[in-house]
């Protein structure tokens, strides 16, 4: 949980909002012929009638002829969405329009909604096309995006089987499912903020709450099986109303504004929540969970930063070099308070002293300062 | 809370005619020699030409922030190393003085504060953009435990000083270990706080990854002055603290006392000092529940004058012997303690309140000396039946070698200790 406030990858969000594109299904066409593109998809085939279309409007004409229901993307070169159509049964024709700018997308076929799909490159022609970002950086991107959109997945069954224990009523149960349930939350963070509108619905605690403001979620849930030590009709109305919060934020990973900026800010962001919320002992003050969040959001950050390295390495070797040695000892050090190396089993906060404490604190400051740098050596040629 | 004197009145020297003379919070620097008052900025110098908050010189034989004026404010942080590599360790000391080095001349750390790349952090934090070099002064001192703990990676096992030890127990000290020792501290100093704040903020950012803050204090309303022309400063208790200081100008009264010698070992510490740290709470609520005549004997001097007993003026020399015997002037005074004398420099504090709704207040004691056995360690043992005790405790300690200063713009701060193949 943070405060309200923009995260750096929200504040990216935004600022796309108001220069790229937009984008639609609706079920009548109204495009002209040279912004139609006919899209016919099979179980092994994804044909588009152009490659090349002008930047603005345009339309996709999908028909499936295959077997399975599909579902047809139109992605950036970094796989965000810019628009999508899922359900397409087979036999069923659907259209799809998206407002693009100039420069190269993808359109892809998913059959069976499964998949990185059967891909077409195609062009949008026109001025003002956005200069092409290092192809490195773009893979970076959509390797990071598909991290987020996994961690998302494996959260859903973790949180329904939370969810299940809290409706059994089974207090025992639902603690010990309560902080794995967390931790793919906790590894991409910034992503999940991003949305806005996500965060405060399933992450927040009591004092971040706004007046009026209904406190649900996570911590809502943390307090009852830990403090009150009771699950009542209430609660088992909240659980189940993470999942639906939670699966909301699973589909819409994809759509996430990613860019190679935000990722680094996101891995710094990630350090700031353990140094602002987890190493206060804040923000699992109830269960005392907070090194497995730690670990979680030193793991998101980490992965961040490794996608970005061959790219940041060019840059600045030095900043590499120095990255590459804090993360070590601040894993190291996380090490210390886990008997398995395997295993997320953390000792409980409540047990860790303040000598402790400020050493965990001097480690994340160790490596959240130069990581503040990371985003810069990214950028910069 | 220490007296000391050399039972001559100091004369102001010929320097101090042409340096010091009259030096009030504006005027103190001018003998540093080329000192400019200037605004910070993210760029370059901007002398603006005002002699209020002007720079005092970073360079010379001896680090500022000694014999330097007392300013009027401090932020004291005591540092604990991170790294065993020796190279690195090194590098964070040359970017220390490169910082050090601009910000007391009232500028910006690094590339400024603003203007640079919009994805990176400014190297500076900005706060004192805009505010004058307000005599800041930094100054580095080595701990006990820096030897200790890296004395073997870092190759000054053998260059460690002997004086060098942690100081002992002390009748009285109820130490916390979590605002005492560190393995380097810097002492800022300057007149205006934020600027003593950003200081050792800036420096504590550069150091991460190498080094960590174990305690740091803030200070206010100097204690003691090295400038005897000035009124003499009061402590929290409400008298007189540092009429016999050591001024400045005390050329002979410096060597003597507060200046490593050549000969007095070890070589990279010639033309460096001693520094003894103390965090000593005051009982502020039974100390203003005290008699006037208990808190007068107990001083030695009236409140109001800071006259010694008998005598009629703040400077009159003491008579020891009409003091009683318990009295904390004629305990500390050099006559009672084989001639010892040191260099004061401290701090009021007042950390807000504690648990129990009393000011948590004291006296932050600094002092500077030649060696820390023939001078705090004498004084402080023969201050154990000190009638002060009652309403005071020593909360925080540490000791630290300061080494000489930084001579030129190719120098950095412990270069003499760790400059063999630099």
């Amino acid at each position: 949980m943070r405060p309200a406030r923009l995260s750096a990858v929200a504040a990216a969000a935004t600022v796309a909002a108001l220069t790229a594109v937009t984008g639609c299904t609706e079920k009548g066409s109204s495009a002209g012929g040279d912004r139609v593109v006919t899209v016919t998809a099979t179980d092994d085939k994804c044909e588009v009638s152009k490659k090349e279309f002008p930047a603005g409007h345009v339309e996709l004409a999908i028909e499936n002829k295959g077997s399975k229901v599909t579902e047809v993307y139109i992605l950036f070169p970094d796989d965000r969405i810019v628009t999508e159509r899922e359900n397409i049964g087979p036999g069923t024709k659907q259209t799809v329009t998206a407002e693009v700018k100039a420069g190269d997308y993808t359109i892809a076929c998913k059959p069976g909604m499964k998949g990185d799909g059967i891909r077409q490159t195609v062009k949008a022609t026109g001025k003002g096309a956005a200069a092409k970002r290092d192809p490195r950086l773009d893979k970076a991107v959509a390797a990071y995006r598909e991290y987020a959109q996994a961690q998302a997945d494996e959260t859903l069954p973790k949180a329904e089987a939370f969810a299940k224990a809290v409706k059994d009523g089974d207090v025992e149960a639902a603690k010990k499912a309560y902080a794995p349930s967390r931790m793919g939350w906790e590894r991409t963070e910034p992503v999940a903020e991003s949305f806005g509108d996500i965060d405060p619905k399933v992450d927040f605690r009591e004092d971040g709450l706004e007046a009026g403001q209904k406190w649900t979620g996570w911590h809502r849930l943390e307090k009852s099986l830990w403090q009150d030590k009771k699950i009542g009709a209430e609660e088992k109305a909240l659980a189940d109303q993470l999942v639906t919060d939670l699966k909301d934020w699973q589909k819409r990973v994809g759509k996430a504004d990613i860019t190679p900026t935000s990722m680094a800010n996101g891995a710094k962001e990630l350090l700031d929540e353990v140094a602002t919320g987890k190493v206060t002992g804040e923000e699992e003050r109830y269960s005392h969970t907070d090194l497995v969040d730690f670990k979680a959001n030193v793991e998101g950050a980490e992965k961040a930063y490794e996608l970005l390295k061959p790219v940041a390495k060019e840059n600045d070797q030095a900043l590499v070099t120095e990255l590459d040695k804090q993360f070590g000892a601040l894993n190291t050090l996380l090490d210390k308070y886990r008997a398995d190396k395997a295993s997320y089993d953390f000792t409980s906060y409540d047990k860790v002293g303040d000598a402790d404490r400020k050493e965990l604190s001097d480690g994340v400051n160790a490596l959240a300062e130069p990581l503040s740098k990371l985003a810069a050596a990214v950028v910069v040629k | 809370m220490t007296e000391t004197s050399t039972g001559s009145s100091p004369s102001p020297s010929r320097r101090a005619l042409i340096g010091w003379g009259g030096a009030g919070l504006a005027l103190g620097a001018a003998a540093a020699g080329g000192a400019v008052a200037m605004a910070r900025t993210g760029d370059d110098v901007d002398p603006v030409g005002a002699d209020t908050g002007a720079a005092i010189g970073f360079h010379g034989a001896r680090q500022a922030g000694i014999a330097t004026p007392v300013q009027d404010r401090l932020h004291f942080a005591a540092f604990d190393v991170k790294t065993d590599d020796r190279a690195e360790f090194v590098q964070m000391l040359k970017d220390w003085t490169a910082a050090a080095r601009r910000m007391t001349a009232g500028q910006a750390v690094g590339e400024g504060a603003y203007g640079g790349l919009a994805e990176a952090p400014p190297d500076d934090t900005g706060e004192a953009l805009g505010l004058k070099p307000s005599r800041l002064t930094l100054t580095i001192g080595f701990g006990p435990s820096l030897f200790e703990k890296y004395g073997e990676a870092f190759g000054i096992a053998d260059a460690r000083p002997e004086a060098l030890e942690e100081l002992p127990k002390f009748a009285g000290d109820n130490l916390d270990r979590n605002r005492s020792g560190g393995d380097l501290c810097v002492q800022a100093c300057a007149d205006d706080p934020q600027v003593a704040v950003h200081a050792i903020r800036n420096l504590a950012r550069i150091g991460m990854g190498k080094v960590v803050i174990r305690w740091s204090q803030l200070g206010f309303g100097k204690t003691s002055s090295t400038t005897p022309e000035e009124q003499t400063p009061r402590n929290l208790m409400g008298f007189k603290d540092g009429t016999r200081n050591i001024a400045g100008t005390e050329t002979d009264r410096l060597e003597k006392f507060v200046w490593v010698g050549e000969e007095d070992g070890p070589r990279w510490l010639a033309g460096g000092s001693y520094l003894v740290a103390r965090r000593i709470r005051m009982h502020i609520e039974t100390w203003d529940r005290t008699s006037l005549q208990e808190q007068e004997d107990i001083f030695g001097r009236d409140k109001g004058e800071g006259a010694p007993v008998g005598k009629a003026k703040e400077r009159d020399e003491p008579f020891l012997k009409a003091m009683l015997p318990d009295a904390h002037v004629r305990l500390a005074h050099p006559a009672s303690n084989d001639g010892a004398t040191i260099l004061r420099r401290g701090y009021s504090f007042t950390d807000g309140t504690d648990g129990l709704g009393r000011l948590d207040a004291g006296l932050f004691f600094l002092a500077y000396q030649r060696d820390p056995r023939t001078g705090f360690i004498r004084i402080q043992r023969n201050l154990a039946t000190d009638a002060l005790n009652e309403y005071i405790q020593h909360v925080g300690s540490a000791l630290f070698a300061v080494p000489p200063g930084v001579r030129d713009k190719d120098d950095w701060w412990g270069r003499t200790l760790f400059g063999k193949e630099a």
